[in-house]
């Protein structure tokens, strides 16, 4: 288990090491800079700014300095919001999205879950055909649109909620459902597919045998094994989620790390970018390796170490 | 001797998109307290789907219990609501099925699997049905139970699956039994095994057990009656002697022919039943076995034969038992 953790950990850091190599380089190979757009900077202005940013090095230089700073979490400084750090950036905005992002979470996975489940029940009666337009409105129509309709309705038309800016909880409604649509209409349909395999399984046959009710089978004996797929995709989930957080964020101006994100590609904000995409990274790659030791406890004959069984 | 459980005129259909699939049309059997009774028959026969009825395990929809009793302890089951069937599956009829790979839940210790059915059906509290559950695997004969009690399923080997599944079939004391090839999927030597186990644990619970089996070599030494299916009816019951040294139906006579047998005579050459069973979904009007049978008479194509006595023991449903028919075959 130790030693299996510790390979893990090893490999995590070497793709840490390969994302922002690819990232620096591909960054640095697109036209323009960070001062670009500010046309009317003197050229010794814009000189000896890029000299205080270190962009005048040669390429390979700046790329080692970078790695070097990056292992002390020394993200830089920002280019665009002259008065503060990456870190900065990072600290301000990741609470509001981690925030958003959690709640959005829980209601994909106990709405798709619940919906999956009904489904997969009253499979071929209306409540199955039901749940499963609402899951295919949710997987098709983009995150924009649904974001634009909440807003007129629940904000514009009905008054319910606020709608944007990033305040108070009712202001939290509006994005996190928007925000989870998409995973909660996945999870639906996975877990509904599941369910069915499952309950078409001989064990079910056997509970039944043993005189329990529909209920206790469901419950102990159908969910619990149709959710193991469910929890692999709980990496995805949080990848989906946190792109999905560009978009809403955008739309309902909240202040989150998905928007500074946005804003630094369209400003060309090099430390931004590339500290948001270590940042990101980072989040995902835990995510996996937090999914892997979670399916572990769930499904008994899954073991982390290569050891075996006694 | 007093019959527990008396099957009478059961037809049961599956409503597919094919058509009405009349997996079974009409069988009729009855077992004793304490007796084993085996069911054979080419594989589709209706063997499994019987079973099930008994237990009303078969989802309706898409099947459906078109006609008939099932008499359990004078009861009839099919008149019972789900929730009243809930009450006699396990405590009253437990079933083993023939995969063990696959009919345990993975996810569920072996021993939660057991003490579910003694919590539900004795009212048992967690402790008292733990107890009972390390019992009942020092019963089926698993080493360990203590430490076997808290693992999964993919911890065991098959053969010790399928003991644990005898456990959690027995954990009530059921007074009839269900095993549906319960060693098919185990390898020899563990069906031997298994086997014994069951015969052992019959002669100590006095269970009535209804084995479905495709070895006819386990019929003659688990058993003391047969019951022979073909197409989804039943068309030879006797005892075991009865089919073994005096079976009547010719489809008796060719399943016999066509396993190879230790107690007669080795010279005699294997020969399969040639032709396949006819179409459940437009099942003949006739007898089933028309079109593979020998001696198959016109009478054979447009009336169905019913079953007969040949002896006090012994029934077949052929008409080849009829007394005109009989007179032609004398003469
Ligand atoms: N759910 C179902 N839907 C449609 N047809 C079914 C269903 N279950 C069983 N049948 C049909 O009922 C018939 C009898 O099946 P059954 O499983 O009882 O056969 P069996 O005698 O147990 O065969 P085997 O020896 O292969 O186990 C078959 O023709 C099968 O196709
Ligand atoms: S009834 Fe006719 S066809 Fe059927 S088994 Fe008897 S002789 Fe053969
Ligand atoms: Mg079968």
């Amino acid at each position: 288990m130790i030693r299996y953790l510790g390979k893990r950990i090893l490999f995590m850091i070497i793709s840490l090491f390969l994302i922002i190599t690819v990232t620096f380089f591909l960054m640095h190979s697109i036209p323009g800079g960070p001062f670009t757009s500010e046309k009317n900077v003197p050229d010794e202005i814009k000189k000896s700014l890029e000299a205080y940013y270190g962009i005048d090095k040669p390429i390979g230089e700046q790329y080692v300095d970078y790695l070097k700073r990056v292992i002390t979490w020394d993200l830089g400084p920002s280019f665009s919001e002259k008065s503060s750090t990456v870190n900065d950036v990072i600290n301000r905005g990741f609470p509001v999205s981690a925030h958003l992002g959690l709640q959005a979470i829980a209601i994909a996975i106990t709405g798709g879950i619940t919906l999956g489940v009904i489904a997969a029940l009253r499979h071929n009666k209306w409540q199955d055909y039901s749940a499963m337009v609402i899951a295919v409105l949710g997987l098709s129509v983009p995150s924009f649109i649904l974001a634009a309709f909440y807003q007129y309705f629940f904000a514009i038309k009905w008054g319910l909620f606020p709608i944007a800016k990033w305040e108070t909880f009712e202001h939290t409604v509006l994005p996190s459902f928007a925000l989870s649509a998409l995973p909660m209409a996945f999870i639906a349909r996975l877990t509904r597919s599941n369910m069915i395999e499952v309950l078409a399984q001989d064990y079910i046959k056997t509970a039944k045998a043993k005189g329990l009710n529909t209920i206790v089978i469901t419950v102990k004996h159908a969910v619990r094994n149709a959710l193991l797929p469910v929890i692999t995709y709980l990496g995805p989930l949080t990848a989906g989620i946190l792109t999905g957080t560009f978009v809403i964020e955008r739309i309902f101006g909240v202040p989150g790390l998905g928007r500074e994100f946005v804003l630094s590609i369209t400003n060309r904000d090099y430390t931004v970018i590339m500290g948001t995409t270590v940042f990101y990274s980072i989040i995902l790659i835990v995510m996996v390796l937090l999914v892997d030791i979670a399916y572990t406890i769930v499904d008994p004959r899954i073991k982390l170490s290569d050891a075996g069984k006694e | 001797m007093e019959r527990i459980l008396e099957v009478k005129d059961l037809h049961v259909s599956f409503h597919t998109y094919a058509g009405e699939v009349k997996a079974v049309r009409g069988v009729n059997f009855h077992v004793n307290r304490g007796e084993a009774v085996a069911i054979v028959g080419e594989s589709g026969c209706g063997k499994s789907v019987t079973a099930q009825s008994l237990m009303k395990l078969i989802p309706t929809p898409p099947g459906e219990f078109k006609k008939g009793q099932i008499l359990f302890n004078g009861e009839d089951l099919i008149k019972k609501s789900n929730k009243e069937m809930e009450a006699i599956r396990g405590k009253d009829i437990g079933m083993i099925f023939q995969d063990p790979m696959t009919s345990l839940n993975p996810t569920m210790t072996i021993g939660n699997q057991i003490m579910e059915g003694l919590i539900k059906h004795q009212g048992m509290s967690k402790a008292a049905a733990r107890e009972r559950a390390i019992e009942l695997l020092t019963m089926v004969g698993i080493p360990q139970p203590e430490r076997r009690v808290t693992q999964y399923p993919h911890e065991f080997s098959g053969g010790m699956r399928q003991r644990a599944m005898i456990a959690i079939s027995l954990a009530c004391s059921p007074k009839l039994l269900i095993a549906d090839e319960p060693t098919t999927a185990l390898d020899v030597t563990i069906q031997a095994q298994i086997l014994d186990l069951m015969k052992d644990l019959q002669k100590k619970t006095g269970t009535s057990i209804i084995l479905i089996t495709h070895d006819l070599g386990v019929v003659a030494e688990m058993c003391d009656r047969v019951i022979v299916m073909y197409a989804g009816k039943v068309i030879e019951t006797g005892t075991v002697d009865d089919i073994f040294y005096n079976p009547q139906h010719p489809y008796t006579k060719g399943l016999l022919r066509s396993v190879p047998r230790l107690d007669l005579n080795r010279d005699e050459p294997l020969t399969p039943i040639f032709g396949t069973p006819p179409d459940l979904l437009k099942p003949p009007v006739g007898c089933g076995f028309t079109a593979r049978c020998d001696s198959a008479m016109r009478v054979c194509q447009q009336y169905d034969p019913e079953l007969t006595d040949v002896s006090s023991t012994q029934r077949s449903a052929c008409w080849l038992q009829h007394p005109l028919a009989q007179e032609r075959v004398g003469s």
